[in-house]
């Protein structure tokens, strides 16, 4: 195992100092690297954001879209070549704002790709507006009275649309962190990790500290195959739990494509089988 | 009495849910296969039940591929049909059917009474009207009974017995029906039939489009419903089993365009295929495809807009847009195929194009021309070579490396050593965020040269009629067979006509064509003459006359006839 193996030199981050982008890229490199995955197998897509420059900053193929749209093109190349092993990665206004019904219809198909979402609550990159996830009463220089909509819960969704594999993570552990982002990397179809980080320059209110005191594993008695269950741990509770919620394995996207039903070739190897075209052609010469 | 011995116009009427589209897929067929060449297309209302929606089927000795506004036989089934249809109806108009359905507010001189509805109920049910019509027609026609009943039995195949014997035994009775009116002389068609033609095919331009894609290799279709273009993406899912492709219907055109450029990024051959609306929600991601330098093929099907216009019928509205879409500059090239067959060999070659330089490529067709359809001989998906153009990475690869040819190698992930690098943000040779101004200047201009080194690939545009000629006529996109037909004719001497399959970058031969004509007539289904615009603005020459129709309907022969009779008068 090359420790260094996704290690890239001479990096210019733009991430500023004590974000908690740094551990969950530290946490990501260690979880990839100890399931002896190799860069050019590992597609990365991400939006726009932050958390999104994260495929900047260590080995790997990587498509950067555009904001909210990470989802649809991870899927496309999945779908496109199930072989590579696909990590979507971006922030929580891109995945849960911009990205919202990408995300919604992509936990509906079930690719077999791994969804990372640094969740800081708060706008970072456009300096300091609501998220979706931003708390009720939450102040920045455009709300004001502070947030009026009710923040956005990710992984309750997931589990009212009976997403493959429902994680939550806090970048302030960053064992537990690699611990979950392996298990979602392995796990088969869709997997969301929501991954708890604060802001150390626009979230004066989700600090460090306040995710310290407000978050708590999940017991090891949870029964993660239990929907019921998991949906009750997303929504109640005074500390927000941390672990992984739910379990469903099921049909995977691409395995049940009819592209790959009789052929598993990627589709960069095929060629079109004009035979097959001419004989359709031809059918149009009848009723 | 009218004799028609060269084509006949016979439009049929009725409420959407009437089976009118059946009737025109069974006629057309069944005419080609005995001989006739045919030529259909509809005018449908945006709703599954009610309203009127005809089809114009015309039948000729001649190829025939374009609209005409005379009707020669009008086929009511609804009450409203013939009020729908008032302003096409002449005195010729001979009306066939039952005053009872049509009602009796047109007092035309020339109708027949043909008990379409009552053999219908004599065979069952009301339901086999159509079938009744579909016989009376091939009567008319002298359609050999054999055809026509094995044409019914292909079609209905896979319908209970009982739904074939009745259908069968509808169009027997109509086709009587049809003979006794040719017999006793009410009307006389007596057209001219090739017998060689009966093998050709019937394609309409979805289903040509959607076979030029997959010869041109396309192997991945996401799409999102939308008139009148679903048509390319339902044929393809329906063959996506037997070609080996994906098709898969996105949530919206925004995760569509998206992943035609994250499949292109991982070595598929994606195509999104929508209407000017949808193509409003890819603006952003063709922007992508500029940035990144990916390949992309986008079909947009024009139709009547802004916003939800006219949904189910046509225009050449959105040359402009698919020009001007997507924010930052970057280039792109626009086809607009002319005929069927065109948007066949169009989109196999959008596909090369694509690759070769890395770019979004435009079909830009119309629902006139994808629901229309016309007998041919062949489309043969190998007279254009399947060209892929990635590479094979090494450890140094670097996705947008600087060359002399300014088009970088493409890599896809996982296929060679390298790492295959892609940033919507500006971005260095490797592909990583960059915010050094000249690298910046340095990749603009190695997107935009790209159009340089396109133009030994741009299609002239054909010239039809004289080398010499004074009035040169002018048109793009799905007015092709309209303007040939019409100015045939016209017959007018020292008139040429000029169309464009690619509207954009125009042929550099362009202008000397304009600058060679007295006078120049622009002939466009839009209200603005965008095509016009792009002209006045690539060339500088100004363009004299104008021909715009912008009411949602295609152009007729006649009237281009009777506008170009006005202009060269």
């Amino acid at each position: 195992m090359d420790k260094k193996l996704f290690d890239m030199k001479d990096l210019d981050i733009a991430w500023c100092p004590g974000c908690g982008n740094f551990a969950i890229l530290t946490a990501l490199k260690e979880a990839l690297t100890e399931l002896e995955l190799k860069p050019e197998k590992l597609v990365m897509v991400s939006g726009i954001g932050q958390a999104a420059k994260a495929p900047h900053y260590f080995k790997c193929n990587f498509f950067n879209g555009l904001h909210g749209r990470s989802l649809p093109a991870a899927v496309a190349i999945k779908a496109s070549n199930p072989q590579l092993t696909v990590i979507a990665e971006s922030g929580d206004g891109c995945t849960y704002g911009e990205g919202g019904n990408h995300f919604v219809h992509t936990i509906r198909r079930n690719p077999d790709i791994t969804h990372l979402v640094h969740n800081n609550m708060v706008y970072g990159l456009t300096k300091g507006q609501a998220s979706p996830t931003s708390q009720h009463g939450f102040k920045t220089p455009v709300q004001t009275e502070g947030v009026f909509p009710e923040s956005f819960n990710p992984l309750a969704l997931a589990i009212s649309l009976d997403a493959s594999f429902v994680a939550r993570a806090f970048a302030g552990d960053i064992e537990q962190t690699k611990h979950i982002i392996k298990k979602a990397v392995l796990h088969k179809g869709y997997a969301l990790v929501d991954i708890l980080q604060p802001c150390v320059t626009y979230n004066k209110l989700n600090t460090f500290k306040w995710f310290k005191e407000n978050t708590a594993n999940l017991e090891e008695s949870h029964n993660p195959h239990d929907r019921m269950e998991a949906f009750r741990k997303a929504t109640e509770g005074e500390k927000l739990p941390l672990g992984i919620f739910y379990l469903h394995p099921k049909p995977i996207f691409e395995e049940e494509l009819v592209a790959y039903r009789e052929n598993r070739e990627p589709l960069y190897l095929r060629r079109p089988d004009l035979t097959k075209v001419v004989n359709i052609i031809d059918s149009k010469r009848g009723i | 009495m009218t004799k028609w011995n060269e084509d006949v116009s016979i439009v049929l009427c009725g409420e959407a849910g009437q089976g009118i589209q059946t009737v025109e897929h069974i006629l057309t067929r069944t005419l080609k296969l005995s001989g006739y060449h045919v030529f259909s297309t509809q005018e449908v209302m945006s709703r599954i039940r009610g309203g009127s929606n005809s089809t114009l089927i015309r039948v000729s000795s001649r190829r025939v591929a374009s609209f005409v506004d005379r009707i020669d036989l009008l086929i009511p089934f609804s009450p409203g049909a013939v009020k729908h249809l008032v302003n096409r109806i002449s005195p010729e108009t001979i009306l066939l059917g039952e005053k009872k359905i049509y009602g009796n507010e047109y007092q035309g001189t020339r109708d027949i009474d043909v008990p379409l509805s009552e053999v219908a109920l004599q065979v069952g049910s009301l339901i086999y009207s159509n079938t009744v019509a579909v016989g009376v027609l091939s009567g008319l026609l002298s359609v050999d009974p054999q055809i026509l009943s094995d044409s019914l039995r292909t079609h209905f195949s896979g319908k209970e017995q009982e739904t074939m014997n009745k259908n069968l035994e509808a169009a027997k009775r109509g086709y009587a029906l049809g003979r006794d009116l040719l017999r006793n002389g009410k009307i006389h068609i007596e057209i001219q039939k090739t017998p060689d033609i009966s093998n050709e095919i019937i394609l309409d331009g979805n289903e040509a489009l959607a076979l030029g894609a997959v010869s041109g290799g396309c192997n991945f279709v996401p799409f999102y419903p939308m008139s009148p273009s679903t048509g390319v993406a339902l044929f393809l899912a329906q063959h996506a089993k037997e070609l080996g492709i994906l098709v898969e219907q996105a949530e919206d055109e925004i995760s569509a365009i998206n992943m035609v450029i994250g499949a292109w990024y991982a070595g598929a051959r994606a195509m999104a295929s929508t209407s000017g609306g949808g193509f409003a929600l890819m603006a952003e991601g063709l922007s992508l495809a500029g940035m990144v330098e990916s390949p992309a093929v986008i079909h947009i099907g024009q139709r009547p807009a802004p916003a939800t216009g006219l949904p189910t019928r046509t225009e050449q509205g959105d040359l402009l847009f698919a020009l001007y879409a997507g924010h930052g500059e970057f280039p792109r090239v626009i086809f607009a195929p002319g005929t069927i067959e065109d948007a066949f060999t169009l989109t196999q070659r959008a596909f090369n194009l694509a690759d070769k330089y890395q770019i979004p490529v435009f079909l830009l067709t119309d629902q006139y021309l994808l629901e229309s359809h016309y007998n041919f001989p062949a489309l043969d998906p190998s007279l254009i070579k399947l060209e892929n153009h990635f590479v094979k990475t090494d450890p140094e690869y670097k996705r947008y490396l600087f060359t002399e040819s300014v088009i970088s190698p493409r890599g896809i992930p996982g296929f060679g050593e390298g790492l295959v690098v892609l940033d919507s943000d500006e971005h260095d040779e490797e592909g990583h965020i960059t915010e050094n101004l000249d690298i910046r200047t340095k990749m603009v201009d190695k997107r935009l040269r790209k159009l340089d080194q396109l133009q030994g690939e741009i299609i002239p545009p054909e010239l039809v009629g004289p080398q010499k000629y004074e009035t040169l006529v002018i048109a793009w996109g799905s007015n092709y067979h309209v303007v040939i037909e019409a100015m045939h004719k016209l017959g007018k001497e020292g008139v040429a006509f000029l169309h464009f399959n690619q509207v954009y970058p125009l042929h550099p031969e362009t202008v000397s064509y304009l600058q060679r004509a007295q006078t120049t007539v622009l002939i466009e289904n839009n209200a603005t003459a965008q095509f016009g615009q792009v002209i006045e603005l690539q060339t500088g020459c100004k363009l004299d006359k104008k021909i715009l129709k912008y009411n949602g309907a295609p152009f007729s022969v006649e009237e281009i006839e009777r506008s170009l009779k006005s202009f060269l008068n």
